[in-house]
C-alpha cells in the first residue's frame, strides 16, 4: 500500500537530519563551548543540493504526495542557495548578538526543510504541513533576540496574522476536497477538467480562499498588512532568509496549485490575481519611497517584487513560467545579499539600519559600500545585474499574453523604485559621514564571502542568463 | 428557497423557546440573595485571590512537552490497532516519527526543562561545568 520509493524525500531528509543533529549538538553542548553548528547546516544542505542534482530529470514520487519533478527540484536548489547563504551570513551575527546558536540554525534548517518540502509537495494537505513547519520555525526566528520589544512585537504579530491565514487555507482545502473528494492535485486537476463548464460555487469558494492563504504568504496586497513589521522588527539576517525562503516556497506551491490543479479554471482567479499584483505592485513602491528606515524599505520593495512575480503568474504563457522561476532565483540571491549587508553593518545595541546610517559608507567600508550598490541596482532592475533580465522576462511574457496594463504597472512602478534604490546609493557615496557615528564593524571571512558568491551570481547570471533560463524553462515546461 | 422555510421557522422556534424561557424566570422567579449564593462555588473552598497571577514558565513549559507526547500517543494507538496491515513499511514509519521526537526530548532533557527544583539544577550545572 505504500510506494516502496524514498528517492524523492531524500533532498529533504538530508535537511531534516542536519536540523536533529544540530538540536542534538546543542543539547550535549557545554556552557561556553563552541561547536560547528553551522557548518553542520551547510554539509546538511550541500547533500540536499547533490541530491537534487542527481534527481532531475527522474520525475521520482514518494507515497505519492511528494513529487522530486524538474520544477520543484529547481525550487529546492534556489533554497539550498539561501539555506547557505543564510548560514554564512548568520556566523558572524550570531556570535554578535550572542543569539543561542544551535536554536537559531536548527530553526533555520527546519525551517528550509518545510520550504522544500512545499516546493514538492504534491497534496494540498502536505502543502499545508510544510507551510506550518516553516511558518512556525520562521516565527520564533522573527522574534530570536527575546529581549527586543520590536523583535518581540513582530513575532507576535506575525504568528497572529500567520495563524489566521493558515486557518484560510485549510478552509479552502476543505472545500477542494467536498468538491473533488481529494486533496491529490494530480486528482483534484482532472476532476476539475472534466467539468470545467460548471462554476460551481463551491469551487470558487475553494478558490478564493486558497488564494487567500497563498496571498498572506507571499504578502500580497491587501494582506501584506504584517510585512513591514514583521521584517523590520526581525534580525536583518532572518528578514533577509524569510523574504526570500518564504516567498520562493509559497510561490512554488501557489504556482504549482493555481497552474496545475486549477488552470481549468484560470478565467476565474486570472482577473483577481490581476488586481492583486497591481496593487502588489503599486503600493509596495508607492510606500516604500516615504521610508527611512532601510529594512523598511526593503520590506516594502520585498512586497513589490511579489507583485511582479504574481505578473508572471497571471501571464502564465511559458515565458511567464519559466519568468517566475529565473525571477524567484534572481530575488533571493539579490535580497538575501542585501539584507546580509544590513546585518553585517549592525551592532548589538543598534540595528544601524536608518537611512542616514549609510551617509559616507563609501569612506569606511568601501567594498561593502560596492557590493550594495550592485545589490541594489540588481533589486531595481538596471542592466547588466540579473534583476533586469528577470524584469525583462515577466514584463515580456506580460506582453505576449496581452496583459499590457500589468506590463505599463510593471516598467512604471519600477521606474519609481529605483529612485528609492537609488536614495542610498547617493546616501552611500556622496553623504559626508556623521562625526559621532561609530566606525562601522568588521566584517568576517566566511560573510564576506558569501556577499561575494551571491554579487558574482548577480553580474553572472545579469550578463549570461541563457544557461540558467533554458534550465528554469526546461524545468516548468514538462509540468504544466 | 422553498426548501429552507423548514430551517428558519426551526431557527425561530429554538431562540424565541430560549428567550421566552430565561425572560420567564427573570420576570416571575424569586430573588433572595445571601453571600454563600453569590459566592463562586456554594461548596468547597472559599475563595482567596484572583485567578489570574502570573505563573511560572515551567507550566508552559511542561504543557507544550505534555501536547508533544500526547499527539505521539494518538499516532501510536491506530498504528498498534493496524499493525498487521501496515507491515514493516509502516513499522519503519512509526520508528522515524519516533527517532525524530525523541532527539526533541533529549534537547528538551538536556536543557533542563524536566528538573523543577533550584537546587538539582545549580547542582547538575555545576558539575557539567566542571566536566567542561
Amino acid at each position: 500500500m505504500f510506494d516502496s520509493t524514498f528517492d524523492a524525500v531524500v533532498p529533504l531528509l538530508c535537511v531534516i537530519l542536519a536540523a536533529l543533529a544540530a538540536m542534538g549538538a546543542e543539547a550535549f553542548r557545554a556552557r561556553g563551548e563552541r561547536m560547528p553548528i553551522g557548518g553542520l547546516g551547510i554539509v546538511g544542505l550541500a547533500g540536499a543540493g547533490v541530491s537534487s542534482v542527481l534527481l532531475w530529470n527522474r520525475n521520482a514520487a514518494s507515497f505519492g504526495v511528494i513529487l522530486a519533478d524538474n520544477f520543484g527540484l529547481f525550487v529546492t536548489l534556489v533554497l539550498v542557495v539561501v539555506g547557505v547563504l543564510t548560514i554564512m551570513f548568520s556566523s558572524q551575527v550570531v556570535r554578535r548578538d550572542a543569539l543561542p546558536a544551535g536554536e537559531y540554525y536548527a530553526l533555520v534548517l527546519f525551517a528550509i526543510a518545510g520550504m522544500i518540502m512545499m516546493a514538492t509537495a504534491n497534496d494540498l494537505l502536505v502543502i499545508f504541513l510544510a507551510l506550518e513547519i516553516l511558518s512556525v520555525a520562521v516565527y520564533v526566528l522573527t522574534g530570536i533576540r527575546r529581549d527586543d520589544q520590536r523583535a518581540t512585537e513582530a513575532a507576535f504579530k506575525y504568528f497572529l496574522l500567520g495563524a489566521f491565514s493558515s486557518a484560510f487555507f485549510l478552509y479552502g482545502i476543505a472545500f477542494t476536497y467536498g468538491v473533488a473528494g481529494s486533496t491529490r492535485l494530480d486528482r483534484v486537476g482532472a476532476y476539475l477538467a472534466a467539468q470545467s463548464m460548471s462554476d460551481s460555487p463551491l469551487i470558487l469558494m475553494a478558490l478564493a480562499l486558497l488564494l487567500v492563504g497563498f496571498a498572506f504568504k507571499i504578502s500580497a496586497v491587501p494582506f501584506h498588512m504584517w510585512t513591514p513589521d514583521a521584517y523590520e522588527g526581525a534580525p536583518a539576517i532572518v528578514t533577509g532568509f524569510m523574504s526570500t525562503g518564504v516567498k520562493a516556497a509559497a510561490f512554488a506551491a501557489f504556482a504549482r496549485v493555481f497552474l496545475s490543479a486549477f488552470e481549468p479554471f484560470s478565467a476565474d482567479w486570472a482577473p483577481i490575481v490581476w488586481i492583486i499584483a497591481a496593487l502588489t505592485m503599486i503600493l509596495g513602491t508607492v510606500v516604500g519611497v516615504a521610508q527611512s528606515n532601510l529594512k523598511r524599505m526593503l520590506a516594502y520593495s520585498s512586497i513589490a517584487h511579489g507583485g511582479y512575480l504574481l505578473v508572471g503568474l497571471v501571464a502564465a504563457n511559458e515565458v511567464g513560467k519559466a519568468a517566475i522561476l529565473f525571477y524567484l532565483l534572481a530575488y533571493a540571491v539579490t535580497n538575501l545579499a542585501a539584507f546580509g549587508v544590513i546585518a553585517l553593518l549592525g551592532s548589538r545595541d543598534r540595528g544601524n539600519d536608518e537611512l542616514r546610517d549609510y551617509a559616507g559608507l563609501w569612506h569606511t567600508r568601501p567594498a561593502l559600500a560596492a557590493l550594495m550598490t550592485v545589490c541594489l541596482l540588481s533589486l531595481g532592475g538596471l542592466p547588466p545585474t540579473v534583476g533586469f533580465i528577470g524584469k525583462w522576462y515577466i514584463f515580456s511574457a506580460a506582453v505576449s499574453a496581452g496583459y499590457y496594463g500589468l506590463a505599463i504597472i510593471g516598467v512604471l512602478t519600477s521606474v519609481v523604485s529605483v529612485f528609492f534604490y537609488l536614495r542610498v546609493v547617493v546616501m552611500m557615496y556622496m553623504a559626508e559621514r556623521e562625526v559621532a557615528a561609530a566606525m562601522p564593524p568588521r566584517v568576517t571571512g566566511v560573510s564576506m564571502a558569501a556577499l561575494a558568491f551571491a554579487i558574482f551570481v548577480i553580474v553572472y547570471l545579469g550578463v549570461m542568463p541563457t544557461q540558467v533560463l533554458d534550465l528554469a524553462s526546461a524545468s516548468i515546461a514538462t509540468i504544466f | 428557497m422553498d426548501g429552507w422555510l423548514g430551517v428558519v421557522i426551526m431557527i425561530v422556534l429554538g431562540v424565541g423557546f430560549a428567550g421566552v424561557m430565561i425572560g420567564l424566570s427573570i420576570l416571575l422567579g424569586p430573588r433572595n440573595p445571601t453571600p454563600e449564593k453569590l459566592a463562586p462555588y456554594e461548596c468547597g473552598m472559599p475563595a482567596v485571590g484572583d485567578a489570574r497571577e502570573r505563573h511560572s514558565v515551567k507550566f508552559y513549559l511542561v504543557a507544550m512537552i505534555f501536547l508533544l507526547f500526547d499527539i505521539e500517543i494518538a499516532f501510536l494507538y491506530p498504528w498498534a490497532v493496524a499493525l498487521r496491515d501496515l507491515g514493516w513499511a509502516g513499522f519503519m514509519q512509526v520508528v522515524t516519527f519516533f527517532l525524530i521526537l525523541s532527539v526533541g526530548y533529549i534537547y528538551v532533557w538536556r536543557k533542563g526543562v524536566l528538573d523543577w527544583g533550584p537546587v538539582a539544577r545549580a547542582v547538575r550545572r555545576q558539575v557539567r561545568d566542571k566536566a567542561a
